[in-house]
């Protein structure tokens, strides 16, 4: 016998604490609040850590079936929990870094106002993306879908009196409203032709469904419309544009939605699809594609930035770009090895570049940063782990993964060599955008003017109690390490951004396979081996080692330049970028696309909604009507009026004329 | 015979003058007097047709509305002189207290 795992607790726990912090957190003390937000995830991490050590014994996949939801005719959605390896990986990133998040999140918005307005966000996040990982259909994937795009926009605006911040949440929003878009008809397709939103129903059906090489069909419709959500969640091209806005958020939030979790949203869901894309090679491609573009094209825009969390940012698209270049190459299990040490180092990343930002006083200017490693040494060396692991040195945890991918891009059936170049030159991207953060702030001579006490970072919104002693002084005057609170999570972080690809690839790869190929054995193996042919290596051994080493050769040099540039020669940056001229000017303002999505669709809809729809329609059809109707009225009735004088005699002749006409009236009916 | 027609053009006319007279005159006597010649060219068309049809009702209705109008002229007279004691006026647009 299996023990009962009660899923359906998992999400609903953080559910119950962001309830009450939300209901109640206005009395609650910070103590409080924060027990509760940790109480709640604390335990939702408990359950997926036990769930993790009964795995073995757990027959799978597990659906649990909690309640009926829609049941119209054939069709049918229930309140339902699914559990596969898939499942469990994405459960114990999001329950783990969300905690560890939790913890830092308390030291960091100690002294914000509006502190359980906070924790009850990040606690709805916690329900809503445990919802998305742990749904057994696509509708209630959906919902949690949904649901983090929320809290995503609660917590992007959360100082919402300020204006960038609220515009950020609001452009959040909408962009991915335009992948939902293409979500929800590809929902609409599965439902028409499939009568089922199910996982498993929908997943048996496709297997039978021979593969759509020849032509795109319905599958590569479903498909690509399902990449335009992704695109929309997970910043890809060309719906990335949300994401660097969305850094107006509180460091944590960045960490937590916009690096570790809900932006890989669209990967899970890619990966959890993948019977479908698996039939449609079309939009297979598009998927490799777009990842590849995005990949290169962030990494680009992030070696000109110079705000800390703005390269974290792009940093960001371009690593969620790797992802979707392995899902691409039908490398699933690679991409989802490539998320979660991400959801390590970039996490971490942005822990603690938010601890720089404290500790410097809210300064998010790399210029203005520098030379910081000696005033805060934890920081720095929590924060040089996350880097060496981003940039691919081994043996951090973002090597195995990326070389992995760069490897099964090569290597794959689907791959090409035009994948593996574009992604080795990103990584080399990468390497010389995070060394030139890293160099920016912690080497050099210190450029800013924090020494001076300045401890409100963007406190925009002073709560009541915002005068209420710290319980924990660590006095905001001049450069200073941030309290323990923080620094435990970053250093766990660290050490699983060190550690992390310890396990490998290849392990990992056997650990998902049962949920990558669960639709390939169980359900028709002769149309899949036609449909997928198994992954033939092109070439063995030799080769492997050989591409890794040009990919650690490439962060190698991507280090090297960086110090080139950035210590040895700091005037030359300056030089370069003065060579490059236009092309200079066009990454730094991140080639315009803002300014060309303004100018192509905002401005279109804007000027058409004011004089088409609000001057055109609104004010000179309905308020004209409306309006020219109450004035007539007004106006027949002033002339009306006047017959009403009070005059006894003028009423008798109205009398006397309405009496004529009505005799007149009869006498010419009689006539007729 | 006398045909219908007479009749009815006289009783029109009676009417008529009595519509004018009720409009254009200020006394109120004058007023009281153009409402009982309304009536009466009224009654002079029911009595007309009354004998061209040979229908007694006709004439039955005439007396109904004599006795009204002598009823209404008591009551009417009592009004006109308790007017005239308190306005000391028959003069029926300054008699104006109930307008605003």
């Amino acid at each position: 016998m299996t023990p009962n795992p009660y899923l359906w607790l998992i999400p609903v726990l953080p559910l119950v604490g962001a309830a009450i912090n939300g209901l109640f957190g206005k009395r609650f003390s910070r103590q409080t609040v924060s027990a509760i937000a940790l109480g709640f995830s604390g335990a939702a991490l408990v359950m997926a850590l036990w769930i993790a050590a009964h795995f073995s014994s757990l027959t799978l996949p597990l659906v649990e079936n909690l309640a009926p939801w829609i049941r119209a005719g054939d069709f049918q959605v229930d309140f339902a929990f699914y559990l596969d390896q898939l499942s469990l990986v994405m459960l114990l990133v999001v329950t783990g870094v969300g905690f560890l998040i939790h913890i830092y999140s308390v030291g960091y918005m100690w002294e914000e106002g509006g502190f359980y307005r906070f924790f009850s966000y990040l606690n709805l996040f916690m329900f809503f993306m445990l919802t998305l990982v742990l749904a057994s259909n696509y509708l209630l994937m959906f919902i949690g879908w949904e649901g983090v795009g929320l809290a995503s926009y609660l917590l992007i605006g959360f100082w919402f009196t300020k204006d960038s911040a609220a515009s950020a949440g609001k452009k959040a929003f909408i962009v991915n409203r335009i992948g939902d878009f293409g979500f929800l008809i590809a929902l609409f397709l599965m439902i028409k032709h499939f009568g089922s939103l199910n996982f498993e129903q929908m997943f048996r059906i496709v297997s039978g469904m021979p593969a759509e090489t020849a032509g795109a069909g319905l599958l590569t419709a479903i498909g690509l419309l399902l990449m335009v959500g992704a695109a929309g969640k997970s910043a890809q091209l060309p719906l990335y544009v949300w994401l660097p806005d969305a850094m107006e958020g509180p460091t944590p939030v960045s960490a937590l939605i916009h690096a570790a979790t809900m932006v890989t949203a669209g990967v899970y869901m890619v990966v959890r699809s993948h019977v479908i894309f698996d039939r449609a090679p079309q939009a297979l491609a598009v998927v490799a594609i777009v990842g590849t573009l995005t990949a290169l094209f962030a990494a680009t825009i992030g070696v000109c930035q110079t705000d800390i969390k703005k390269v974290l940012a792009y940093s960001t698209i371009s690593q969620l770009g790797y992802m979707f270049m392995a899902c691409g190459v039908a490398a699933y299990s690679a991409g989802i090895f490539h998320l979660m040490t991400h959801a390590f180092f970039k996490g971490l990343l942005f822990l603690a570049a938010g601890s720089v930002i404290h500790a410097v006083g809210g300064e998010q200017d790399m210029r203005r940063m520098g030379g910081l490693r000696h005033h805060i040494p934890w920081t720095f060396w929590t924060m040089t782990a996350a880097t060496f692991a981003i940039a691919g040195f081994p043996p951090f945890a973002g090597f195995f993964s990326k070389d992995e991918i760069l490897w099964r891009a090569y290597s794959s059936p689907y791959g090409s060599w035009v994948y593996w170049a574009i992604g080795v030159f990103t990584a080399f991207l990468t390497s010389f955008y995070m060394f030139r953060l890293w160099f920016l702030t912690f080497f050099g001579e210190y450029r800013g003017t924090a020494a001076a006490p300045g401890d409100d970072h963007m406190r925009v919104v002073s709560g009541s109690r915002a005068g209420a002693p710290a319980p924990h002084e660590h006095g905001h005057g001049g450069i200073h390490e941030s309290p323990k609170i923080m620094l435990i999570p970053l250093l766990i972080l660290a050490v699983l951004s060190i550690c992390g690809g310890w396990v490998g690839s290849g392990r990992f790869d056997k650990f998902l396979t049962p949920a990558l190929h669960a639709g390939v054995t169980a359900y028709s193996m002769e149309n899949v081996g036609a449909a997928t042919p198994a992954p033939e290596p092109k070439e063995q051994g030799g080769s492997e080692t050989f591409l890794t080493g040009i990919s650690v050769f490439a962060a190698v040099s991507g280090l090297f330049l960086a110090w080139l540039l950035y210590q040895r020669r700091p005037q030359l940056p300056q030089e370069i970028a003065h060579a490059l001229g236009g092309f200079y000017q066009a990454v730094l303002h991140k080639y315009y696309v803002d300014e060309l999505y303004a100018a192509v669709f905002v401005k279109p809809l804007i000027d058409g909604s004011t004089r088409i729809l609000w001057h055109g329609i609104d004010r000179d059809v309905i308020d004209a009507t409306l309006d020219n109707s109450a004035e007539g009225a007004r106006e027949v009735s002033d002339a009306m009026r006047h017959m009403q004088s009070g005059n006894l005699r003028s009423y008798a002749g109205w009398i006397a004329a309405g009496a004529a006409v009505v005799i007149a009236y009869m006498i010419w009916m009689g006539t007729q | 015979m006398v045909p219908l027609s007479y009749y009815l053009v006289l009783s029109g006319i009676l009417f008529a003058c009595g519509v004018t007279g009720f409009l254009i005159k200020r006394n109120i006597i004058t007023i009281f007097m153009s409402i009982e010649l309304m009536l009466n060219g009224v009654n002079l068309s029911f009595v007309a047709f009354a004998a061209q049809w040979h229908a007694l009702s006709g004439q039955v209705f005439v007396f109904f509305v004599m006795v009204v109008a002598a009823a209404e002229s008591a009551v009417g007279l009592a009004i006109i002189i308790a007017v005239y004691r308190t306005r000391e006026t028959l003069n029926v647009d300054r008699v104006n207290l109930l307008k605003l």
